[in-house]
C-alpha cells in the first residue's frame, strides 16, 4: 500500500478537480468541501510518505507508472522518484494548498463569484502539476507538468481584477518562452542520449563521457534559462509582480509561496541529478562565479525594488525576487552548506511568504486599502493578524528563532566556506533592507498615523479612528495565518533535524 | 580549571521575568496587582542570582542547556564570574528601578503602563540571557531580543521625536548586529569547525592571521553597537526620548552594559587575551575607544539637555570599559569589569535624579537647574555623589575601577592612554561639577527657585538614595566585585 503513496497523493486532487467541475458546477460551497477533503487527504498521505522515506535505508524509492517494467536498455516507462527532499517539498505544497483552501472559504464567493467551482478545480490541478514536477524522474514528463501548472495558473490569475487579464497574458508569453527553452534543452539531451529518464540521461552522459560535447553545454544553458524564466530570476522576473498582485487574493496566497520555489527545486534536480555536480561545478567553467554575481544582482535589485514600492503586495512580490536570488546563489556556491541552505530556504521561504501574503491579503481586504498606509495603527485593531505579519517580517529580516535566521545562517556559512564574500555581503545587505521595509510597516502599525509634521498623536486621537469592520476577521482567514506563522517558528526550531535530512539526501547525490 | 556543574538556577533566574510578562499583561486592569508581580519577579530573580553567588565564588561554573539548535551549537547558559557580576548589578537595580518607575509613571500619569512594565520585564529577561549566555549564538539571540523588546520602551511617547529616536535606535542596533556580528560569528563557527562555546582560553586558533583577526575583532566590537563606540553611538543620545526609568535602567545599565559585556566576552572568551597579545591587534580598538572617550566628553560639555549630557557621558564611560579590556593586562581587564558595576551605580543615580527633577519641577535643561539644591536637597546631594562616582573621586566606587584602569595602562606601558584617562576625568569634572555647584551655591537673586522644599514622591526618592549609597559602599567594600572580576582576568 505504502508503495503507491506517490501516485495516490496525486490522484486525490486530480479526481477532486474533476468532481468539482462535474458535480459542483453551480455550487462553490460543495467544491470547497471536495477540495478540503482531497487536499487534506493528500497532505496526510505526503506526511506518511515522508515518514516512510525517512525510514528507508536507501534514502529514496521509485514508483513505476502503470507497472511498466524497468528495461535495461531503452527506457520508455515513466517513473516517479521520491526522496526526503521531494517529500518535504510535496508536504509543503500540500499543506499550503490545504491551508489556502481554508482561507479561500469566504474569499471565493466574494472574489470570483459563480466561477468558484472552477477555481477549486484549477487549484487542485495546479497542485497535481506541482507535485508531479517535484516527483517525476522523467525530463519530458517534467515539461508536460510544467505546462499543466502554467496553464492552470494563467487561468487562475486571469480570474482577478481588471488588470489581471493583462498580467496573465504577460505571464503566458514569458512562461511559454521559458517552457520552450526548457523543452529545447531536453530535445538536445534526447538527441544525444536517446532517453528521457533523468537517471538514465545522467548515466549515459557519464559512461560515454559526453561532458565536453557542445550540445550538452547548449542543452544545459537552455534548460537553465528556461527554469530561470519560470522562477523569475532577475532580470527574467518581469511577469511576476503584476501577476501575483492582481490575481485573486487566494490565488496569490497559493502561488507566491510555491511556484518559484518549486522551480528552484527543479533547478537543483537538473543541476545535481540530471547533469551532476562534477559537470556543473567543474573548475574550468566560469559559470559559478558568473551566476553567483547574477544572484547578487538579483538580491540587491529585488531588495531595492521592494523598498521603492508603496503597494503591499507588489512590495512582497519583489521580496520574492530577492529570495529567488538567495536560493540560486546558494545552490551555485557549490558546497554542501550552500545547496542544503538553499533547499532549507525553499521551505522557510514558502512558510514566510505564505504567512506574509495571507496577512497582507487580510489587511487589504479589511481596510480596503492596498498601499502601505493600510497598516496604520493595526496592532491595536487587528492584533492577531499583525502578530502573524510580524513573525513573517522578522523571518524575512532573519532574526532568531525564526526559520529565516537559520536559512541565512546556512547560506552565509556556505558563502564563507566558498570564499564568495560578495554573496555574503548581498545576503546581509538584503537583511538590512528588509529590516527597513518591515520596521517601516511595524512603526506605522504600532503608532498609527502622524498628522502633520509637528503634531503629536495623543491616545484620544487614536481612539477616534473608526475600527468598525476591521476588528472582525473570519476564523477561516485567521487559522491559516496562525498555522503559517507557527510553522515559521517550528521550521526554525527544528532546523537541526530538517537540515540533517537535507544534507543526507544531498550527500547521496554528490557522492 | 574550574569545575562545570549542571544547575537549574540560571534557567529559573531567566524564566522568572519572562513569566512575569503574561502575568503583567493579564493584570493590566489592576495596576497594584500588576506592579506587585513586577516586584515579586524582581525580588525572586535577585534571590536566585544571589543563590548562585557562593557556588561561583568557589570557582564553579554553572551550566544549563536547552539542547542543540544548530549542529554543535546548543542554546545554553553558563554562569561564570563575569556573568555573575553583571547579573547581580542588573537584577539588583531592577528592583530599585521598578520602585522608581512606579513613582515616576504614576506621578506623570503616563499612558500604556501595562505595555511599559511588560516590556521592561521582557528586556530584563533578555539581559540575564546575555549575562549567562554560554556561546556566541545564545548571546546573539538574547542581544537581538533585547533590542526588540526595548524598542516599545524607547518610543513610549509615540510622538514624532520618539519615533525618529526609535528609528535611530533600531537601525543602529539591529543594523550593526546583523551586518557585523552575524558574519563574524559564522566565520568563527566555520573556522572553529563546529562550535562556538565560550571557553576560558581562546575559541579561535593561532592560525588566524593578524589581518583576518583584526577584521573579526572590529566586526564584533562595532557590531555590538550597544556599547556606544563611535561612530555607531548616535542611537544613545537619541534614545533619551524614553521615559526616565527606561533611560536609567536600560541606557545607563542594562542595554549599554550588555554592549560592553559582549565586547568583554569577545576579548576574553572568543579571542582570549593570550591570542590577542600574540596577534597584537587590540591596540586598534584601544585607540578607537580613546577617541570616543575624549570626543564624547567634549560633546557632553556643550549639551544643555540634562539627559543628553548624561547620555554622552555614558558613551565616554562605556569606552573606558572597552579601553580597559583592550589593554590586555590583568589590571585593565579587572578594572573594566569593575567599571561595569561601579559606573552602573553612579550613572543610574544620576538618571534617577534627572527623572526626579522632571517629576517634581518639570525641568529638563541644565541651565534651569540654578539654585535647585535648596528646593530638592536630597536629590541634588545624590546627584553630587553620582557625579563624584562617574568622575572617579573619593569616596565613591568610581575611584576603585578607575584606579585599576589607570594601573592597567601603566602595566601595559601605554602612557598615552593613561593621559587619555586623566584628560577625560578632568572633562567629566567640567561637565558635572558646575551643575552641582550652581544648584547649591548661587546668590539668592540668581536662583530660579523660591519657596520651601519640594522633593519628588518617595517612590522616586528612595531608589536614588539607595543607589547613591551603593556608590559609596562600593568604595569602602569593593571586595566582592574585585573577586568576581578576578575570576576572569587572573587566569
Amino acid at each position: 500500500m505504502t508503495d503507491h503513496l506517490p501516485i495516490l497523493l496525486l490522484l486525490l486532487p486530480l479526481f477532486g478537480s474533476l468532481i468539482c467541475v462535474l458535480l459542483g458546477r453551480n455550487n462553490a460551497a460543495h467544491s470547497w468541501v471536495v477540495a478540503m477533503i482531497s487536499l487534506g487527504g493528500s497532505a496526510l498521505l505526503s506526511l506518511l510518505m515522508l515518514i516512510k522515506v525517512l525510514g528507508l535505508k536507501s534514502g529514496d524509492f521509485r514508483y513505476r507508472m502503470g507497472g511498466w517494467p524497468e528495461s535495461s536498455s531503452y527506457e520508455v516507462g515513466i517513473e516517479l522518484r521520491v526522496d526526503v527532499l521531494a517529500c518535504l517539498i510535496v508536504l509543503a505544497v500540500m499543506l499550503v494548498g490545504f491551508l489556502n483552501t481554508i482561507y479561500s472559504k469566504t474569499r471565493v464567493p466574494a472574489e470570483v463569484g459563480e466561477k468558484g467551482s472552477f477555481f477549486y478545480a484549477l487549484i487542485q490541478l495546479l497542485i497535481v502539476g506541482l507535485c508531479g514536477i517535484i516527483m517525476t524522474n522523467d525530463a519530458f514528463n517534467l515539461y508536460v507538468l510544467i505546462e499543466i501548472t502554467s496553464l492552470t495558473s494563467y487561468a487562475l490569475i486571469a480570474m482577478g481584477n481588471r488588470r489581471a487579464a493583462l498580467s496573465s497574458f504577460n505571464y503566458v508569453i514569458m512562461g511559454t518562452i521559458g517552457a520552450s527553452f526548457y523543452l529545447l534543452g531536453v530535445g538536445y539531451l534526447y538527441i544525444k542520449t536517446g532517453t528521457l529518464n533523468i537517471d538514465d540521461i545522467h548515466n549515459y552522459l557519464q559512461s560515454e563521457d559526453l561532458w565536453a560535447s557542445q550540445s550538452i553545454v547548449v542543452a544545459f544553458i537552455l534548460i537553465m534559462l528556461g527554469v530561470w524564466t519560470k522562477m523569475a530570476f532577475f532580470p527574467l522576473h518581469g511577469w511576476l509582480p503584476n501577476a501575483y498582485s492582481y490575481a485573486p487574493s487566494m490565488t496569490g496566497t497559493f502561488m507566491a509561496p510555491l511556484m518559484t520555489k518549486v522551480m528552484v527545486y527543479v533547478m537543483i534536480r537538473v543541476m545535481l541529478w540530471l547533469f551532476g555536480s562534477d559537470f556543473v561545478y567543474s573548475p574550468e567553467s566560469i559559470w559559478s562565479e558568473l551566476i553567483i554575481w547574477m544572484s547578487v544582482v538579483a538580491i540587491v535589485a529585488g531588495s531595492f525594488l521592494a523598498l521603492a514600492r508603496n503597494d503591499i503586495k507588489k512590495m512582497l512580490t519583489y521580496l520574492i525576487i530577492a529570495e529567488v536570488g538567495y536560493m540560486v546563489g546558494g545552490v551555485w556556491l557549490g558546497n554542501l552548506n550552500g545547496q542544503a541552505g538553499a533547499f532549507y530556504h525553499i521551505l522557510s521561504d514558502a512558510a514566510m511568504t505564505f504567512c506574509l501574503f495571507i496577512a497582507a491579503s487580510i489587511v487589504i481586504i479589511r481596510t480596503g486599502e492596498s498601499r502601505l498606509n493600510a497598516f496604520d495603527d493595526l496592532f491595536r485593531k487587528m492584533p492577531i493578524t499583525m502578530i502573524g505579519f510580524t513573525i513573517g517580517g522578522l523571518s524575512m529580516i532573519g532574526l532568531p528563532p525564526t526559520c529565516g535566521f537559520f536559512s541565512k545562517w546556512y547560506l552565509i556559512k556556505g558563502g564563507v566556506e566558498a570564499g564568495q564574500w560578495e554573496f555574503v555581503v548581498a545576503l546581509l545587505f538584503s537583511s538590512l533592507i528588509n529590516a527597513v521595509i518591515f520596521f517601516k510597516i511595524f512603526e506605522r502599525a504600532y503608532f498609527g498615523k502622524i498628522k502633520g509634521i509637528k503634531e503629536e498623536v495623543t491616545v484620544q486621537d487614536r481612539d477616534t479612528i473608526p475600527a468598525g469592520g476591521i476588528k472582525s476577521v473570519p476564523l477561516s482567514m485567521l487559522i491559516p495565518l496562525c498555522v503559517g506563522s507557527l510553522s515559521i517558528l517550528i521550521i526554525g526550531i527544528m532546523n537541526k533535524n530538517i537540515f540533517s535530512w537535507i544534507t543526507k539526501a544531498l550527500e547521496m547525490v554528490n557522492g | 580549571m574550574a569545575s562545570v556543574e549542571f544547575s537549574l538556577i540560571p534557567f529559573l533566574a531567566w524564566l522568572v521575568s519572562l513569566l512575569a510578562v503574561p502575568a503583567i499583561i493579564l493584570l493590566g486592569k489592576k495596576p497594584d496587582a500588576r506592579e506587585g508581580i513586577t516586584f515579586l519577579a524582581a525580588i525572586v530573580k535577585f534571590g536566585l542570582v544571589l543563590l548562585m553567588l557562593p557556588l561561583v565564588r568557589e570557582g564553579k561554573i554553572l551550566h544549563f542547556s536547552f539542547g542543540e539548535i544548530i549542529e554543535g551549537i546548543p542554546i545554553e547558559f553558563r554562569v561564570d564570574g563575569l556573568g555573575m557580576l553583571f547579573a547581580i548589578v542588573a537584577s539588583s537595580l531592577w528592583i530599585l528601578t521598578s520602585l522608581y518607575a512606579l513613582g515616576y509613571m504614576r506621578s506623570l500619569k503616563e499612558h500604556d503602563q501595562t505595555r511599559f512594565f511588560a516590556c521592561f520585564a521582557l528586556s530584563l529577561s533578555a539581559t540575564i540571557g546575555v549575562a549567562f549566555a554560554g556561546n556566541l549564538l545564545t548571546l546573539y539571540i538574547f542581544y537581538e531580543i533585547l533590542s526588540l523588546s526595548t524598542y516599545p520602551l524607547v518610543t513610549h511617547h509615540g510622538d514624532k521625536e520618539a519615533r525618529s529616536g526609535g528609528r535611530t535606535y533600531l537601525s543602529h542596533l539591529l543594523g550593526t548586529s546583523v551586518a557585523f556580528v552575524l558574519p563574524a560569528m559564522i566565520y568563527c563557527y566555520w573556522k572553529k569547525g563546529g562550535d562556538i562555546n565560550f571557553t576560558d582560553g581562546s575559541l579561535l586558533t593561532t592560525d588566524l592571521g593578524s589581518g583576518a583577526g583584526l577584521i573579526v575583532l572590529l566586526a564584533f566590537t562595532f557590531g555590538f553597537a550597544k556599547n556606544g563606540l563611535m561612530p555607531f553611538h548616535s542611537w544613545l543620545p537619541n534614545a533619551m526620548v524614553a521615559p526616565t526609568p527606561v533611560s536609567a535602567l536600560l541606557h545607563a545599565v542594562a542595554v549599554v552594559k550588555v554592549g560592553v559585556f559582549c565586547v568583554i566576552r569577545v576579548f576574553t572568551g572568543v579571542f582570549g587575551i593570550e591570542l590577542l597579545k600574540k596577534l597584537d591587534i587590540a591596540v586598534v580598538v584601544s585607540w578607537i575607544a580613546a577617541f570616543t572617550v575624549i570626543t564624547s566628553s567634549l560633546i557632553a560639555l556643550s549639551q544643555d539637555n540634562l539627559k543628553r549630557r548624561l547620555a554622552f557621558s555614558t558613551i565616554g564611560q562605556l569606552s573606558y570599559i572597552i579601553l580597559g579590556v583592550s589593554l590586555l593586562s590583568d589590571f585593565g581587564v579587572t578594572g573594566s569589569i569593575l567599571h561595569v558595576a561601579m559606573h552602573a551605580f553612579g550613572k543610574i543615580t544620576l538618571f534617577f535624579c534627572a527623572g526626579a527633577i522632571y517629576v517634581a519641577m518639570h525641568k529638563k535643561y541644565v541651565s534651569e537647574l540654578v539654585g535647585i539644591g535648596r528646593k530638592m536637597p536630597i536629590t541634588m546631594t545624590a546627584f553630587a555623589i553620582g557625579s563624584l562616582s562617574v568622575i572617579g573621586l573619593p569616596f565613591t566606587g568610581g575611584l576603585v575601577s578607575k584606579w585599576y584602569l589607570v594601573m592597567g595602562t601603566a602595566q601595559s606601558d601605554q602612557i598615552a592612554l593613561l593621559v587619555v584617562f586623566l584628560i577625560s576625568s578632568i572633562l567629566n569634572a567640567c561637565y558635572f561639577l558646575p551643575i552641582v555647584y550652581r544648584a547649591f551655591f548661587c546668590r539668592p537673586e540668581e536662583s530660579l527657585y523660591e519657596g520651601g522644599r519640594q522633593e519628588a514622591p518617595l517612590a522616586c526618592l528612595i531608589p536614588l538614595c539607595i543607589t547613591a549609597l551603593l556608590s559609596v559602599i562600593s568604595f569602602f567594600n569593593p571586595g566582592l566585585f574585585i573577586e568576581l572580576a578576578g575570576l576572569i582576568s587572573n587566569k
